[in-house]
Parts: C-alpha cells; sequence; structure tokens
C-alpha cells in the first residue's frame, strides 16, 4: 500500500511538471493554432541557462534570468519565423513541421554546447527526501510541485481576471471580432508564445534536477514526454492540460514502481506508457478529453 | 526551345537519358557513393508512400519509422534461416527471400489497416500526434521481443535473392560486367533502381486514378467528399495501408543496403527525417519526396566526408563544429526557409521555372496561380 501511495504522490509531483510544459503547448495552440515542437529545445534553452548562470548569480536568480530569456526566445520565434507563414494562412500541419525545423536547428546547437557533459542545476534542493507518513518524496518534487501549482493558479486567475486573459480568451474564441474590439492579435500571440517560454523554462530546470542528474544532450527529448499529456486533455484546453499532465506523471510513475510486477511486458515501459493512454484516450473521445469537438459547417 | 521541353518526345528522352545516367552509375562511382545512394533509394521508397499519405490524402502521420521498422525487421524474421549457425541470433521462418519481402510489405500493410479505425476516427493534427505513439510502442517493441528483433543489438538482413542469383559478395562468386566487379553494392543498386521505378510507377498511377482522387477530395474537404459519396474512413485507412506498404519496402531495402539492423534506425527523428524529405520536396509531389529523400538522405554522409575542406566544419571527435551537426543544422534551416519561402517545395520551384519558361512568349496570358499553403 505504501509503495502504492509513494508512487501516486511522485506521479502526481511528475505530472505537476508534465502540466506545465503541457500548459505551454496549449497555451500557444489556443493562441495561434500552432503545435509548438520548438518548445522542447526552448526547455532545454531554460535548463541550460540554469546550469550555467547558476554559479555566479545563484540559483533562484538563474533561474528568473532562463525564465525571462526563455520567453524573449520564444515570442522571438512567433515574430520572426511562425508570424510570416501564419499570416499566409499556413495550414496547421505546415505550422507544426516548421516549427520541427526550428527545433532542430535550436536543439542542435545547445546540444553541441553541451556536448558529453551533465551540466548541474545547482538547486539547492539537493537530492534529499522528505519522509511524511511512510512516503518518501524527494524535495525537488515538493519544490515542483508548489511552484507548479503557484504557476498554475496565478495563470488560471491571470486568464479569467486580467486584461491580457480576456483578450486571449476572446482572440481564441473568435479572432476577427477580437481584432474589431482592439485586441492586436499579434501581441497577444507573442504573449502566447512568451508565457509558455516561460513555463518551459521552469518545467527544465525541475526536469533536470533530482532524480536526473543535470543538463544533458537528451535533455530536449524530455519535453516530448509532454506532448502525450497536451493532447489527452485536449490541446485546446488548459484544464486539459493539468488534468493530462497529472494523468500522465501518475500512469508513468505507477509503471515505474511496478516494473517488477510488469516485467513480462518488458524494460522501460515508463516510456512508452504515455502514448498508450493517449492512443486509449483518443480511441474513446477524438478530441482529448476537454477538447471543443471540431463542429463541421458546411 | 520550351515548346520542345515540353513536348512528350523530349520529356521521354529525357527521361531516357536520365535512366541510362543512373543505370550506368556503377561504372563511375566508388564504394561509398555506391552505399549512399543504396540508402537514398530506401528512403526515397518509403517517402513516396508518405508523400501519398500526407501531401495527397491530407493525413500527418510521424509513424512511418514505424512501418518503415515492420519492412525491415519482417523480411529479417521470414527469410532468416529457422535453426542460425551463431547462437543467440533470432532465428527466423527461412522462407525464400522474394516471397519474404512479400511478406514483410503486406506485413506492415495489415498494420496500417489495424491503425486504420484510429486513423478513421481522428483528424488533422490529433492524428499525427497519436500517430507519435506508435513509434514508442514500435520502439519498446524493437527493444523488447529479442526472440523476433534482437534487441538492442539488432538482427541480420538475409541477402536479397532471386531465381538462385544472390544480391550479395557471392554466389556467383566473381560476377565482372565489362571490367567491373559487380559485387554486393553493384547488384542492390539496381535492384533497388528497379523497385524505386516500381514505386514511382504505382504512385502516379494511383494519383491520377479514381481512388487517387477521392483521396485529394478527402484531403480538400471530408464533408464535400462525403457528399461525393467517397467513404472517409475507407479512404483514411486506404491512404494509411497504402503508405505502409511503401515505407515497409523501403525498410526491406533499407535492412538490405545495412545488412545489419537495428532499433535506433527506426525511432522519432527518422520519423521526423521523412517528413523533412516529403516537405522539402513539396508535399503531394512524387518526384518531390525522391529529390527530398535524397538530399536529407545524402547529406549527413557527404559533409562527414569533406569535413576537411569545409570551412567551418571540423573532422569527428574534433572540437567545433562537426560534420553530423553541421548537417541537422542545414537540414533544420532548410525546412523552415522552404515553408516560409517556398512553400511548394523543391516540386513547386521547379513548376515555377516550367511556367516562367512558357511565360516568355507575349501572346500567352496564363499567370502561374499562387497557392498559398
Amino acid at each position: 500500500m505504501n509503495q502504492f501511495f509513494t508512487a501516486l504522490a511522485l506521479g502526481l509531483s511528475l505530472g505537476t511538471i508534465y502540466a506545465l510544459i503541457a500548459m505551454g503547448f496549449v497555451i500557444v495552440f489556443k493562441a495561434t493554432n500552432v503545435v509548438n515542437f520548438a518548445h522542447a529545445s526552448v526547455l532545454m534553452l531554460g535548463a541550460y541557462v540554469v546550469a550555467t548562470t547558476s554559479d555566479d548569480l545563484g540559483f533562484y536568480l538563474a533561474v528568473l534570468v532562463a525564465a525571462v530569456v526563455c520567453a524573449v526566445a520564444a515570442a522571438l520565434i512567433d515574430i520572426v519565423l511562425v508570424r510570416p507563414l501564419r499570416r499566409r494562412r499556413g495550414g496547421i500541419d505546415a505550422l507544426a513541421i516548421l516549427t520541427i525545423g526550428i527545433n532542430v536547428v535550436l536543439a542542435t546547437e545547445l546540444t553541441r554546447r553541451v556536448g558529453t557533459d551533465i551540466l548541474p542545476t545547482g538547486a539547492p534542493w539537493g537530492r534529499d527526501t522528505v519522509e511524511f507518513l511512510g512516503i518518501t518524496v524527494p524535495q525537488t518534487r515538493i519544490a515542483a510541485a508548489v511552484a507548479a501549482t503557484i504557476l498554475m493558479a496565478a495563470f488560471a486567475v491571470a486568464f479569467k481576471y486580467s486584461d491580457w486573459g480576456i483578450a486571449m480568451r476572446s482572440t481564441a474564441a473568435d479572432p476577427e471580432t477580437a481584432a474589431l474590439m482592439g485586441v492586436r492579435l499579434s501581441r497577444i500571440a507573442a504573449g502566447a508564445w512568451a508565457v509558455s517560454g516561460l513555463l518551459a523554462a521552469i518545467a527544465g530546470v525541475f526536469f533536470t534536477s533530482f532524480p536526473a542528474s543535470g543538463v544533458t544532450t537528451t535533455t530536449y527529448l524530455l519535453a516530448l514526454t509532454a506532448i502525450p499529456a497536451a493532447v489527452l486533455g485536449g490541446l485546446d484546453s488548459v484544464v486539459g492540460a493539468v488534468v493530462g499532465g497529472l494523468v500522465i506523471g501518475v500512469a508513468v510513475s505507477m509503471t515505474t514502481s511496478y516494473q517488477g510486477d510488469l516485467a513480462f511486458l518488458g524494460r522501460g515501459l515508463n516510456e512508452m506508457v504515455p502514448y498508450v493512454v493517449l492512443l486509449l484516450v483518443l480511441l474513446w473521445r477524438p478530441s482529448g478529453l476537454f477538447g471543443s469537438k471540431e463542429i463541421t459547417r458546411v | 526551345m520550351s515548346e520542345r521541353l515540353r513536348s512528350p518526345g523530349a520529356r521521354r528522352a529525357l527521361l531516357l537519358v536520365g535512366l541510362v545516367v543512373l543505370l550506368i552509375v556503377p561504372y563511375f562511382v566508388e564504394a561509398f557513393w555506391l552505399q549512399v545512394g543504396l540508402f537514398c533509394i530506401a528512403a526515397a521508397i518509403a517517402a513516396v508512400g508518405l508523400t501519398l499519405l500526407v501531401g495527397i490524402a491530407g493525413q500527418l502521420s510521424l509513424a512511418h519509422a514505424f512501418f518503415v521498422a515492420i519492412g525491415a525487421y519482417g523480411y529479417s524474421y521470414l527469410a532468416a534461416d529457422p535453426t542460425p549457425d551463431i547462437a543467440d541470433a533470432p532465428a527466423g521462418l527461412g522462407l525464400p527471400p522474394v516471397v519474404a519481402m512479400i511478406g514483410a510489405v503486406l506485413l506492415a500493410g495489415v498494420a496500417g489497416a489495424l491503425f486504420s479505425p484510429i486513423a478513421g476516427r481522428l483528424r488533422g493534427i490529433y492524428l499525427g500526434l497519436a500517430s507519435l505513439g506508435l513509434i514508442f510502442i514500435g520502439q519498446h517493441i524493437l527493444f523488447n521481443a529479442t526472440a523476433l528483433t534482437g534487441g538492442f543489438n539488432g538482427r541480420d538482413a538475409e541477402p536479397f535473392g532471386l531465381f538462385g542469383f544472390s544480391f550479395s559478395n557471392d554466389n556467383p562468386d566473381d560476377l565482372v560486367v565489362l571490367g567491373v566487379r559487380y559485387g554486393m553494392l553493384e547488384r542492390l543498386w539496381y535492384l533497388g533502381l528497379a523497385l524505386l521505378a516500381l514505386s514511382w510507377w504505382y504512385a502516379r498511377n494511383l494519383v491520377a486514378s479514381r481512388p487517387g482522387r477521392a483521396m485529394q477530395q478527402v484531403r480538400d474537404s471530408e464533408v464535400a467528399a462525403s457528399v461525393m459519396g467517397v467513404s472517409v474512413p475507407v479512404y483514411k485507412g486506404a491512404a494509411f495501408t497504402v503508405s505502409s506498404m511503401y515505407a515497409a519496402l523501403g525498410g526491406v531495402f533499407l535492412a538490405l543496403a545495412f545488412g545489419r539492423i537495428v532499433p535506433d534506425s527506426f525511432g522519432f527523428l527518422v520519423s521526423i527525417d521523412f517528413l523533412v524529405m516529403i516537405v522539402i520536396g513539396g508535399l503531394g509531389s512524387i518526384w518531390g519526396a525522391v529529390a527530398g529523400a535524397v538530399l536529407i538522405t545524402a547529406l549527413p554522409p557527404v559533409l562527414q566526408r569533406y569535413a576537411d575542406a569545409l570551412p567551418l566544419v571540423v573532422e569527428a571527435g574534433g572540437d567545433g563544429l562537426q560534420a553530423s551537426q553541421a548537417a541537422r543544422l542545414l537540414y533544420g534551416a532548410a525546412v523552415v526557409a522552404v515553408l516560409i519561402f517556398a512553400p511548394q517545395g523543391l516540386a513547386g520551384l521547379g513548376r515555377k521555372l516550367a511556367a516562367r519558361r512558357t511565360l516568355r512568349p507575349p501572346t500567352t496570358k496564363v499567370q502561374p496561380k499562387e497557392h498559398t499553403a
């Protein structure tokens, strides 16, 4: 039973990290109709900036710098590269493939810089664990869960009440009307990308802290594990991203924890499980759990 | 000049010249280029299948490498000796190579058809992202079903043979034609050309046929297609089936060219490679897919080979930009540039050039239509 609850706690805390990344995917998709594969390397960029500057600046300041760098980088990607294609009404597939190209360039440069090293992020909580009611959880994960929950709550409030949130939601609902009401679509789009970059930076830091040892050449692949989370919740639902993140987190954690009992299914099951869950959910609900159904009008 | 180039006779002559050049390639190039050529052919066959699926039928798939893997592993399994000489080597069924090749292609077709319920139900980007799942499930199987796949170390692919003629270095042992020794590479080159020609021919006919037009209708508008009596789920499923069979044929040839296959050759990044090939070539264009496949496949080895002659690029292990990384950068930049500046890819550029030629006479008033997709 303890094993179960430990796995559950680990899964939920891991899920909050997935949820942060998935939210980034969803916010960009809602605002600009782009499935942003470059999210993966922006996440790695964040972790890389933290790892290289935390010695001089201290960890928290380094995270702040990384968040700003990633927000700017993501916004620039949108303004310089994605916007021209969007303006020409590039299809959703073309936009996705464009971000794949951007991701390849950015990830190649980052992996080249990282090389064969493992760059530790210098997070202050190290490898300490906390025991509570017989459940052992690493401190990193608690910090991740707390930080992610605060960020999610902040965005939920901003989404609902701030001018930016209202402009963003009205753009997603009906871009033309929003534009007529004085919402500057290009600014909303760049803002959404910036927010997703910020979220990616934070998630990147937690992904590369304990139990991972630091930033490596494969860090950018981590963000791809959050794609199932974003899709199964529904690509255009922020709530869906959070729920999807938690579901995937728990699923991964459970298969890792019960690996011994599942040995007949082969090793490395936890890498496959998110996609199995995704396929099953999509078979049941083709637009994800909370995604808006496509309505066809003729 | 332009009139003459566009006449069917001139086209046929041009095609013939190209064909002759391809046929005499083994007489002029060294083994390195022939090896690269084989990989290009394998990629081209699979890419034609993907462009049928994504470009013609409009179904985004990130799972192409999965079906390539089915072809490669399917062939090796079906053709391998039931009782291997080397201990622990994965066994097979010992079928004749031709039967194994056809069997592997059919196997992938079945796998594609099995994915149809999902393909028929999902739309657009959801389908693309769901198909990612196949890649990861496939990788899991390749690593864990060691009895079939050899796991991490992979398994050997039996050389191809036809009517007692083996496409390897022996049997017949020293085959010399017009002064050139025909080893495995030379023999496979011709096999590859034949398979590629077959793939090309079938794809062209498919696109021009009634089912091909139905697929394009599904791509352009599912509603319009169903109003016209085209069953959307059936055609989506059929597109997946045909495209996975192409992938498998490419996979079989890849297995033959490599001689040994490992799971890493069929991962997520390889799937992305295929997508990039058809985008650079121009979505839906068959010769574009072939050109894109050649470009993307040949880029890393060519850069590697000329690393010392290129500025900025250093040899493997050196400090600085390595050839493989330079290839990745070029490749990423090419995708971005093509999508932003030439959305129709290489095929679109070709068409534009041809159109400009025909536009030169002042009597022609037809402007080429700008497609913005």
